[in-house]
């Protein structure tokens, strides 16, 4: 498959040409500035080698030219760098709007996915060729990062915060799912992998085993099984707000400030509710911290998410994550 | 001063007194040095040792070689040792100790007292910290990321922490005295702009741990605090944020990387001038890149955090300020190198060390710049591209500058002189171990390879077997000076007061220097690094 000796990884993204493109650049210039000053330390110091012990060699105390034009023409090549890199960071930050969402959580030491139709795996991932997927990611311990080398992507994923990362695969196969952050005794065995397979095939992984349960339809159980519904009402009867139609707004709070309702506030919300009440409301609502874990929360935030697809309201704010952003169109 | 050149002057420091006493008790900034060169070998040794292990266990990719928790705990043992207590007081406690009264024309440092002072402070520090990684040892990484090192790590971070938090009291002080003989205690004639370049990377380096190291104090004992009395300032759980841990480390943590380079840059522009036997080219831009790396230095930390999930105009800010730090350190490479043009170039060990220097510097420079384009950095964060990027620095940069100028102070220092080709055997050695040992890591970062990895894919075993047999000539490299420099303080030669023919006040003095270094007060008439005319006091031959 890959050569015994490779000096490159293999790109199997749409980001890996791009991202190899600019370390390349970056390598050549780079490159030709060591060379030359390799060349030009080696050429000085056998052309001018001491002959003798009286050698007094006659001053030169700098030159203001030369100093000028070695401080600017590597700032400008600089600013190339850094004006690359940050197009492709902004590119690598935004999943563009179709991609399907997979959540992941880090835990010491295996990788917990789940796919918007339900299906749950561990430290594999099935993803369909040319589809793109946005990855939102938290942790149930410690940091983790996730990262493929093939996909040249890597994010941290963090206890208490969703981070969002993408790709799309651009290559069938398998390939190296690492994590780069360290997290203990296990960190090196926390690996996995993600398999990139034909969409019709991708549907036939999809539909064996048993039929799962999608996030929104098992958040909206546990909504009624931890008894929110009998707080939070469709109508504004309930002790707490509506929760219709709020996610992706934003919410006006006691203190007079605006929050907007992401998927972070919903989490503060069940786990502190106290930290940030909404304007109008008594901070009575009990903690859920130690009843729910992190796969249980996602899919509360899931469901949340969902009950605006039926008010009549403008679609979510693009820059609040999602964990179950594909779920929400079926 | 008319001696014989054969032998040792009449009365020196060192012969001020031979008993325990006289060393323990000394307050004189030569001694202190002693003291501190004999501590950091020790902790240099053992860091070393660690290194070892870390590349014995990566032999193999299955990691069958010991287990994961002796792994971890060998390469935080191999960062903690290596960064707080070696590569941090290197140059400065050292060479910075002995150098600078005698750089400036002054007895001593302002402080002497404060000076033993802060060795002792280093002495607690480093023994908490070596007790806490002997007895159940330490498993957090050097960094200490939370939540990790707060809630789940099972070791012995609070008593390591105590130990960095106290050491970072000796960097304080020893950084306080540094700024204060600057200023206060320069002979008379010697102007801001005739000082060596040696002490202006000081008087950088100084501002950095007096304005930095506070910060690192308070984070590592708030870590400290959170694992033994539960408050929550970086657990989520308990309401605390992990990546304010990031901020408050890194904040620290990468202005220290010039706490280790700019005093080797120090060095290397005393060599550089001296074994070219002409003025450094561009005196005050190189003095002033110092400053300028100090300042913007402070304004680069977050760049670590790019994959951590921060805003991405953030992001932006500090990718440019990264890449603007590199303009100053390019600067002082193409002085240097321009220094040699028309000189008068001489191939003795220390300047073999420069040589190396700022090969190996420069390209742990360059590969920073991947580091600084944030969409590379996606990709290379946390592979052994980084490790490699930072060892050609603190290795191939502040080691290889620690050694060049331990070479080319030594006859100061020890008044005796070294066997040379002892010296350029071992300094080929260290070039050639060093880069056996690190290239290869930049092509398994590439390759995608994570760091603070027990095992690995069996694609990467070639490349980590290249980086082992490197780390073995590397060691070899390292105890032929070891051996020869502790060998030339009984049997050396007497160097004479100035072997190199070399210009600056701590070579007008005799070798070794007296207690208090100038029979009378020097007074400067000429600017620095005059190599067209020749020193007052003749080489010996």
């Amino acid at each position: 498959m890959s050569p015994a000796f490779p000096l490159a990884p293999e790109r199997a993204s749409s980001v890996a040409g791009e991202v190899d493109a600019l370390f390349l650049f970056i390598l050549g210039v780079t490159g030709l500035v060591a060379l030359g000053i390799w060349i030009a330390l080696f050429y000085f110091a056998i052309r001018y080698r001491r002959r003798s012990d009286d050698e007094r060699p006659a001053e030169i105390h700098g030159s203001l030219a030369l100093e000028l034009a070695w401080t600017v023409i590597p700032f400008l090549l600089m600013i190339a760098m850094f004006a690359w890199g940050a197009k492709l960071f902004f590119h690598l930050h935004r999943p563009p709007d179709d991609a399907m969402s997979v959540s992941v959580v880090g835990k010491r030491w295996m990788w917990k996915l789940q796919h918007p139709t339900g299906q749950r795996e561990i430290n594999e991932l099935h993803v369909p060729v040319g589809r793109a997927v946005k990855l939102v990611l938290t942790s149930e311990d410690a940091i983790h990062s996730f990262f493929v080398p093939a996909f040249r992507i890597k994010k941290d994923a963090v206890p208490g915060r969703y981070n969002i990362a993408w790709f799309r695969a651009t290559k069938t196969g398998s390939f190296h799912l690492f994590c780069a952050e360290y997290c203990g005794t296990q960190h090196s065995r926390m690996i996995g992998r993600v398999v990139v397979m034909e969409p019709e095939e991708y549907q036939v992984w999809l539909a064996g085993g048993r039929a799962p349960e999608s996030p929104v339809l098992a958040g909206e159980k546990l909504f009624s099984e931890l008894n929110c519904i009998t707080c939070h009402r469709p109508d504004d009867a309930g002790r707490g707000p509506v929760l219709d139609g709020i996610f992706g707004r934003p919410v006006r709070l006691a203190g007079g400030e605006r929050v907007l309702a992401d998927a972070a506030y919903v989490r503060e919300s069940i786990l502190s509710p106290a930290a940030r009440v909404t304007a109008g409301y008594q901070p009575v609502m009990p903690t859920y911290q130690g009843q729910v874990n992190e796969e249980q929360l996602i899919a509360l935030i899931a469901y949340i998410e969902s009950l605006q697809v039926q008010s009549a309201g403008a679609p979510a704010g693009r820059a609040s994550p999602s964990p179950a952003k594909g779920a929400r169109s079926r | 001063m008319s001696r014989e050149p054969r032998s040792l002057p009449a009365e020196h420091y060192l012969k001020a007194g031979w008993d325990l006493k006289s060393w323990l008790l000394t307050t004189d900034h030569k001694r202190i040095g002693l003291l501190y060169l004999v501590s950091i070998t020790l902790m240099f040794a053992i860091g070393s040792l660690y290194a070892g292990i870390v590349r014995f266990n990566l032999l193999v990719p299955d990691g069958s070689q010991m287990s994961a928790e002796a792994y971890n705990k060998a390469f935080t043992g191999h960062g903690v040792v290596m960064v707080f207590f070696f590569l941090i007081p290197s140059i400065p406690a050292t060479l910075g100790n002995f150098l600078i009264p005698l750089m400036i024309g002054a007895k001593d440092l302002a402080f002497p007292r404060i000076n033993l002072l802060s060795w002792y402070i280093y002495l607690v520090g480093a023994a908490l910290t070596m007790w806490a990684l002997l007895t159940g040892g330490l498993e957090t990484g050097w960094t200490f990321y939370t939540p990790y090192s707060t809630v789940f790590a099972e070791s012995n971070v609070e008593l390591a922490a105590i130990g960095i938090f106290v050491a970072g009291f000796s960097s304080i002080l020893t950084g306080l005295n540094f700024i204060v003989t600057i200023h206060k205690m320069r002979a008379p004639g010697l102007s801001w702009f005739r000082l060596p370049l040696f002490v202006w990377a000081h008087y950088a380096t100084s501002i950095i741990q007096v304005l930095g190291t506070p910060v690192i104090a308070i984070t590592i004992l708030l870590v400290a605090l959170e694992r033994i009395f539960h408050f929550g300032f970086f657990d989520p759980n308990r309401g605390g944020d992990p990546i304010l841990f990031q901020h408050l480390f890194w904040f620290y943590s990468h202005p220290a990387v010039y706490i280790m380079i700019l005093p080797s840059m120090g060095v290397i522009s005393e060599i550089v001038t001296c074994f070219s036997r002409k003025r450094i080219f561009g005196y005050s831009f190189i003095a002033m890149s110092s400053l300028a790396i100090a300042a913007i230095g402070f304004l680069v930390w977050a760049h670590h955090l790019f994959v951590s999930g921060m805003a991405v105009y953030a992001a932006m800010v500090f990718s440019a300020l990264s890449f603007l730090v590199a303009v100053p350190s390019a600067i002082k490479t193409f002085n240097w190198t321009a220094t040699l043009y028309r000189g008068s170039v001489k191939w003795d060990t220390p300047m073999i060390y420069v040589f190396c220097f700022i090969g190996l510097f420069l390209i742990g420079g360059l590969t920073g710049l991947f580091l600084a384009s944030l969409g590379v950095d996606v990709h290379l964060t946390d592979t052994y591209f980084v490790v490699a990027h930072f060892h050609y620095i603190m290795v191939g940069g502040a080691i290889m500058g620690y050694l060049g100028g331990l070479h080319f102070w030594w006859p100061k220092i020890t008044g005796r002189q070294y066997v040379e080709a002892w010296g350029k055997v071992s300094s080929l050695l260290v070039f050639v171990g060093f880069n056996l040992t690190f290239f290869p890591q930049f092509v398994l970062g590439y390759l995608g390879m994570p760091r603070r990895y027990h095992a690995y894919p069996e694609e990467f075993q070639i490349l980590n077997v290249l980086s082992t047999a490197g780390a073995t000539i590397l060691g070899f490299g390292y105890l032929f000076p070891f051996s020869y420099l502790t060998h030339s303080v009984f049997r050396g030669e007497p160097a004479g007061d100035n072997p190199w023919g070399a210009k600056g006040l701590e070579w007008t003095t005799q070798s070794p220097p007296t207690t208090h270094n100038f029979d009378e007060v020097p007074v400067v008439t000429e600017e620095p690094y005059d190599y067209a005319s020749p020193p007052k006091e003749a080489a010996r031959v």
